[in-house]
């Protein structure tokens, strides 16, 4: 595996894919994101960090088109899509993961995962009533594509089980390879780890690193465990009360003034992080 | 005290099924809306009158073939019921609940008010090609129309399980009744999912007013099964197409069993209480009914 060092430096002359432009979000007297500004390239790991209540969800909700910015642009692969609705977006290729784990309860693994292809399937609501033969064949296409998927993540014995009966960190597991049937370019996870036991842990961090090797899929990710954001993330940024107080390298941000007494509060942690 | 002969049983006990199963046809459209768009449609029975009123004025009124009847009901309560969605719930998404439902306490209401100005106060009839002597199986007379009634409610009750269970389009609808936002995040155009909700209702409609129009007759009063479908549905519970069948076939056969038995002693009318009965003892027991999902909500 590359260092995040060095894995930085390659992907240092990317195109920008995701260029965010002072965004901002109040609920009420409430400002979930004061303002940020962010441009992730192209085919890198970049991992957002930061406090409770630092904004970091409330920035993937607005990428992802769920909350529309009360002020700012958000432009991906040079379009603006701030304000566009949620399953557009999808279509464009921007799918995620969410904190709490968000299956489909009472369905099979396999269809959870197909659905996740579903924006991929040219056949509407109407059209495949009316061309029956069509629409199968279509499924059958996209199905191939959704075993490459879950053969990827190791998911070959889990198809027919419903999702409820699983393990959690399986469940996760699920959850990402739902938003990978998506064939995005770009994957936001919300605390993908969240919850996870350590083995759980490195699994999952390594499904993310081969996701990103295998397609070049940028990943931007929400994690609280540091050892596993400076493990894999080629850039962090940390927010703190909806503004984005540091960015770079892992090395760079933990050594970060502002980042340790913010984040990280006492010099005891500091230690804890650099051992 | 009746005659309880096994022959007077098994006939009530055939209608019940048969009665009940075209219960279930109109509580399908009832479960089909909850499922995908969490609304409580209090208007189904206005919406199964429209369309016997629709069927009727083609085919009596206007003379044509028992078919066309058919067609124009179904293609007109696809089009009232797509025009509702937009028109009523759609701007009513993600408001609470008790709006959705006072909403369509009122459109049953408006519903109801345009059938009279529209077909007027008059009974009609639906004269589908079903013969009018009662059909002879072993010991069960049984009328035809309600052989037929339950035949096509089957039919098309099967035709939905299958497309819930196993078509994409269904996967994705229960995808959307899961979660809304999830659903999104997967690229679903959940406004669209919530359209074809209340097109295939406004379809069950449709043949629940043909059916229970050529057996009842056509006027205000067959909004009044739209009433029956409530014992159906607690029963079975909200959201499940199996509940529909089984607590239709439950309120079919006890509607029959009480008319049979306890009518002659207390001089009829329990006919039409007793599913009521049976739904307040089941919200006691279960309230979720008897294949509903329980919810678990963290608090």
């Amino acid at each position: 595996m590359l260092s995040g060092e060095r894995r930085a430096e390659v992907c240092q002359a990317g195109e920008v894919q995701l260029d965010v432009g002072g965004v901002a979000k109040h609920f009420g007297g409430v400002r979930a994101v004061e303002t940020i500004s962010l441009a992730v390239n192209r085919g890198e790991i970049l991992s957002i960090i930061g406090p409770n209540g630092a904004g970091k969800t409330s920035f993937l909700n607005m990428v992802s088109g769920f909350y529309r910015p009360d002020r700012g642009t958000i432009r991906f692969e040079e379009r603006e899509i701030a304000g566009m609705r949620p399953s557009k977006i999808a279509a464009l290729g921007i799918a995620r993961t969410f904190q709490n784990i968000a299956l489909f309860g009472g369905m099979t693994v396999l269809d959870n995962i197909m659905l996740g292809r579903h924006v991929r399937m040219k056949s509407g609501v109407l059209s495949s009533f009316l061309y029956w033969g069509f629409a199968q064949r279509e499924e059958i296409a996209h199905r191939a594509r959704v075993e490459e998927v879950i053969s990827f993540l190791d998911l070959e014995d889990l198809r027919k089980e419903q999702t409820s009966a699983l393990a959690f960190g399986l469940r996760k597991k699920v959850e990402l390879a739902r938003a990978l049937a998506l064939d995005p370019k770009l994957l936001l996870l919300d605390e993908p780890m969240g919850g996870m036991n350590q083995e759980e842990k490195e699994d999952m961090a390594r499904s993310i690193l081969e996701v990103n090797e295998e397609w070049g899929t940028t990943i931007i990710l929400i994690e609280h465990d540091m050892a596993v954001v400076m493990d894999i993330s080629e850039r962090v940024v940390v927010f703190d009360h909806g503004r984005k107080i540091a960015e770079g390298s892992p090395a760079a941000v933990a050594r970060d003034a502002e980042v340790i007494r913010a984040y990280l509060g006492t010099a005891r942690s500091r230690e804890g992080l650099a051992a | 005290m009746p005659d309880v002969s096994w022959r007077f049983v098994s006939i009530l006990l055939a209608n019940g099924v048969l009665v009940g199963s075209m219960y279930a046809l109109v509580a399908l459209g009832f479960v089909l809306i909850y499922k995908a768009t969490d609304a409580i449609n209090f208007a189904q029975g206005e919406f199964v009158m429209f369309g016997g009123f629709l069927a009727a004025a083609t085919a009596d009124m206007a003379g044509l073939p028992w078919w066309a009847g058919v067609l124009a009901a179904i293609c007109g309560m696809i089009a009232l019921a797509f025009c509702l969605e937009r028109v009523v719930l759609r701007p009513l998404l993600g408001r609470p609940i008790i709006a959705v439902i006072m909403a369509t306490i009122g459109l049953a209401s408006v519903l109801r008010g345009t059938a009279v100005l529209a077909f007027g106060t008059g009974v009609q009839s639906i004269s589908l090609p079903v013969g009018s002597s009662p059909f002879h199986l072993g010991p069960l007379v049984l009328p035809p129309i309600e052989i037929v009634g339950a035949g096509v409610s089957l039919v098309f009750l099967a035709a939905f399980a299958w497309f819930f269970l196993k078509s994409r389009l269904g996967v994705a609808m229960r995808a959307v009744a899961d979660s809304q936002q999830v659903a999104m995040a997967m690229g679903i155009n959940v406004r669209r999912y919530f359209a074809l909700a209340w097109a295939l209702g406004g379809v069950v409609s449709a043949l629940g007013g043909v059916l229970w129009g050529a057996m009842l007759a056509v006027d205000n009063q067959l909004a009044l099964v739209g009433l029956k479908v409530f014992p159906v549905i607690i029963l079975g519970g909200l959201d499940s197409i199996l509940g529909a069948v089984v607590g239709g076939l439950v309120v079919g056969v006890a509607e029959n069993l009480s008319a049979g038995f306890l009518d002659p002693l207390v001089g009829g009318g329990t006919k039409d209480f007793v599913p009521f009965v049976l739904m307040i003892a089941v919200l006691m027991v279960r309230p979720e009914g008897m294949f509903g999902r329980r919810r678990i909500e963290r608090v």
